[in-house]
């Protein structure tokens, strides 16, 4: 059976409270994915900071779309396909950059303004005008015309009709809020360096690793564990490194993770970590405080920093986490490949202290050398390997379901709910399948 | 670190020493590995190239002795799946050389850097990676003891989107 143009069998693929193995393991499902998943959702693209100056760009992918993130000289940013239009090569190859007024392509000196369109090409004569004009390659570099900053993070819409930013995020910008908000100055810089490392599994696995609150006890337990272990053997009264307040709550019981709360939103965004969260007893950093109370107010100030979302998703890829100012993309680069990046955030006008505090959460927690990591991977790969079984066909997401649950949203539950990821696979066989011709407009489930 | 410096020691022992250091990590005596280093005493990985800064710059690792003790105990845990089955190490390292020119150089105090080029092998079940890069050893003569007062591993592809990395270069 071939999934291409058929939504009714990837529909099919995803049941109330239990998932097909394929939407893991088959190659022409990812393939489906690149085409119309990631290109009818609102994809995260990188960070306003990273592009500060006109001609600053930033190159990365969209699913698996070469794209590059520029600030065109009006001050807006832009994000472009990143390939020439002449003969296909990929005009930007560094990372970061700056363009100054053009890119210019390597092959054939073909250049381009910062908004992608055509400026020069040599030996123009050559082409007949006309000819010229009509041919695909007169409008430049294609721009992705669906972009969209909000407080400093941009996100793109490859696909030209779909749905709306506003109606795609609903409430679920409230985490970037919070995290910006953690800013005295209302403003964050991407900061440190990004982490960057490669499993062998799925994509989703690490989406659906976001919520899963029933996990922390068992697979890092090896871990924080033994941190907590080796803890308790200093001597009483020694101050609580920072790193071991960073480990411990990872093995908090059950019952931490049930009470914390989870907060489902609608097209597959939601969090976990709603009255409290493991990042919500970390030592005060001296200074910050007073800091924040001076720039919002008693009240505000300690309702901001009250919020202490554990994970947020942001459907389809990426993780935030509030308190702790970090941001994981979770980049596809086959069914059984996926490239992690950990981005870390400089909170502006805050303590040093903050920054040094994300960047050892980072690497303790989210690094191809960090011990919680290793065990994470572990059971990823083994997912991957094991769903590669005919001896059974679903994966189950069963935990806490509610039959009347489906098409309600913005609502807190069970902290070891699995209706978050219910949520994500409901969103997925909508945005699957709503670009392909004869499906059906399924808004029955999830509206 | 209290206690007297010892005589000056001779380039062979500092090279001996980084030698029987690396050796200690393919046998896996991780305790012994860990004695080696002062009370205060870190291992750095760091993410770019020349970085200076391991406190507000992204590192792989910067481990003081109470992480690398954590990292050591959970290496030998029974509920650690990321080692069943074990991973296993293999240096091979150039010739050290002194680095009379690092600012940690100073025979007189006791204090002497010293740098090997390396080529690194982790493996597991069926997957081999090799890594390359240098090692600089910030050592500290102690009662009669050479310490550790940092290992420094610079990654050639420091910066390149990698695997996991369960032991120690």
């Amino acid at each position: 059976m071939s999934y291409r143009d058929n939504p009714q069998a990837l529909q099919a693929l995803i049941r109330p409270t239990e998932v097909h193995r394929d939407i893991f393991v088959d190659e022409e499902v990812f393939q489906l994915e690149m085409e119309h998943l990631f290109a009818n959702t609102w994809v995260y693209v990188g960070h306003a900071s990273q592009v500060p100056q006109p001609g600053d760009y930033y190159t990365t992918t969209v699913g698996d779309q070469p794209v590059v993130m520029v600030r065109h000289n009006d001050g807006s940013i832009k994000v472009l396909h990143n390939r020439c239009p002449h003969k296909g090569v990929m005009v930007v190859n560094d990372v970061h950059g700056n363009a100054g007024r053009f890119f210019r392509c390597p092959y054939h000196a073909w250049s381009f303004k910062t908004d992608g369109s055509l400026l020069a090409l040599p030996l123009k004569r050559g082409y007949d005008p006309q000819v010229l004009a009509q041919s695909e390659a007169a409008g430049g570099m294609a721009q992705v015309e669906n972009t969209r900053e909000y407080r400093g993070f941009v996100f793109c819409r490859l696909n030209p009709q779909g749905q709306s930013f506003e109606d795609f995020f609903g409430e679920s910008l409230s985490t970037i809020d919070n995290m910006v908000d953690r800013s005295p100055r209302g403003q964050l810089e991407v900061a440190g360096g990004v982490l960057r490392y490669v499993h062998d599994c799925n994509w989703k696995m690490l989406v659906d690793n976001q919520s899963d609150t029933c996990h922390p006890m068992v697979a890092h337990e090896s871990s924080a564990g033994t941190a907590v272990r080796v803890w308790q053997e200093a001597p009483e009264g020694t101050p609580k490194p920072m790193a071991v307040q960073l480990f411990a709550p990872f093995i908090s019981p059950y019952e931490f993770y049930e009470n914390m709360g989870i907060r489902v939103w609608e097209n597959g965004h939601g969090h976990t970590g709603v009255s409290d969260s493991i990042h919500a007893s970390y030592d005060d950093v001296p200074g910050y405080l007073d800091s924040m109370v001076q720039a919002y107010g008693e009240e505000r100030a300690h309702k901001i920093l009250g919020d202490v979302r554990h994970n947020t998703t942001y459907f389809p890829n990426i993780m935030v986490k509030g308190p702790i100012q970090t941001l994981r993309v979770f980049k596809p680069l086959a069914a059984d490949k996926t490239l992690v990046e950990s981005w870390t955030f400089r909170l502006v006008g805050a303590p040093d202290l903050l920054l040094e505090r994300t960047l050892m959460y980072n690497r303790l927690i989210n690094a191809p050398t960090s011990i919680v990591g290793h065990d994470d991977l572990e059971v990823y790969e083994r997912a991957q390997r094991g769903l590669l079984s005919r001896g059974l066909e679903w994966v189950n997401v069963a935990r806490l379901y509610d039959p009347a649950e489906i098409g309600r949203k913005n609502e807190v539950t069970n902290g070891t709910n699995e209706w978050q990821m219910r949520n994500q696979y409901r969103a997925w066989a909508r945005y699957m399948t709503a670009s392909m011709a004869g499906a059906e407009t399924r808004q029955r489930e999830t509206a | 670190m209290s206690g007297k410096p010892m005589t000056e020691c001779s380039n062979q022992q500092l090279i001996d020493f980084v030698y029987a250091e690396a050796r200690m990590l393919d046998e896996q005596r991780f305790e012994d590995w860990l004695d080696l280093f002062t009370e205060d005493g870190h291992y750095w990985m760091p993410l770019s190239h020349g970085q200076d800064d391991p406190r507000l710059q992204a590192s792989l690792m910067y481990e003081d002795k109470l992480l690398l003790r954590v990292r050591i105990e959970r290496l030998a845990g029974q509920r650690t799946f990321s080692q069943q089955p074990r991973s296993r190490s293999h240096h091979l390292l150039a010739r050290p050389d002194i680095e009379t020119g690092h600012p940690w150089h100073a025979p007189q105090q006791g204090q002497y850097a010293v740098r090997a080029a390396f080529h690194y092998v982790e493996t597991r079940q069926d997957e081999q990676t090799l890594h390359a890069g240098w090692a600089t050893y910030q050592l500290l003569a102690c009662d009669n003891t050479l310490r550790i007062k940092q290992k420094r591993i610079d990654l050639v592809n420091c910066d390149s989107a990698l695997r996991s990395i369960q032991l120690f270069m």
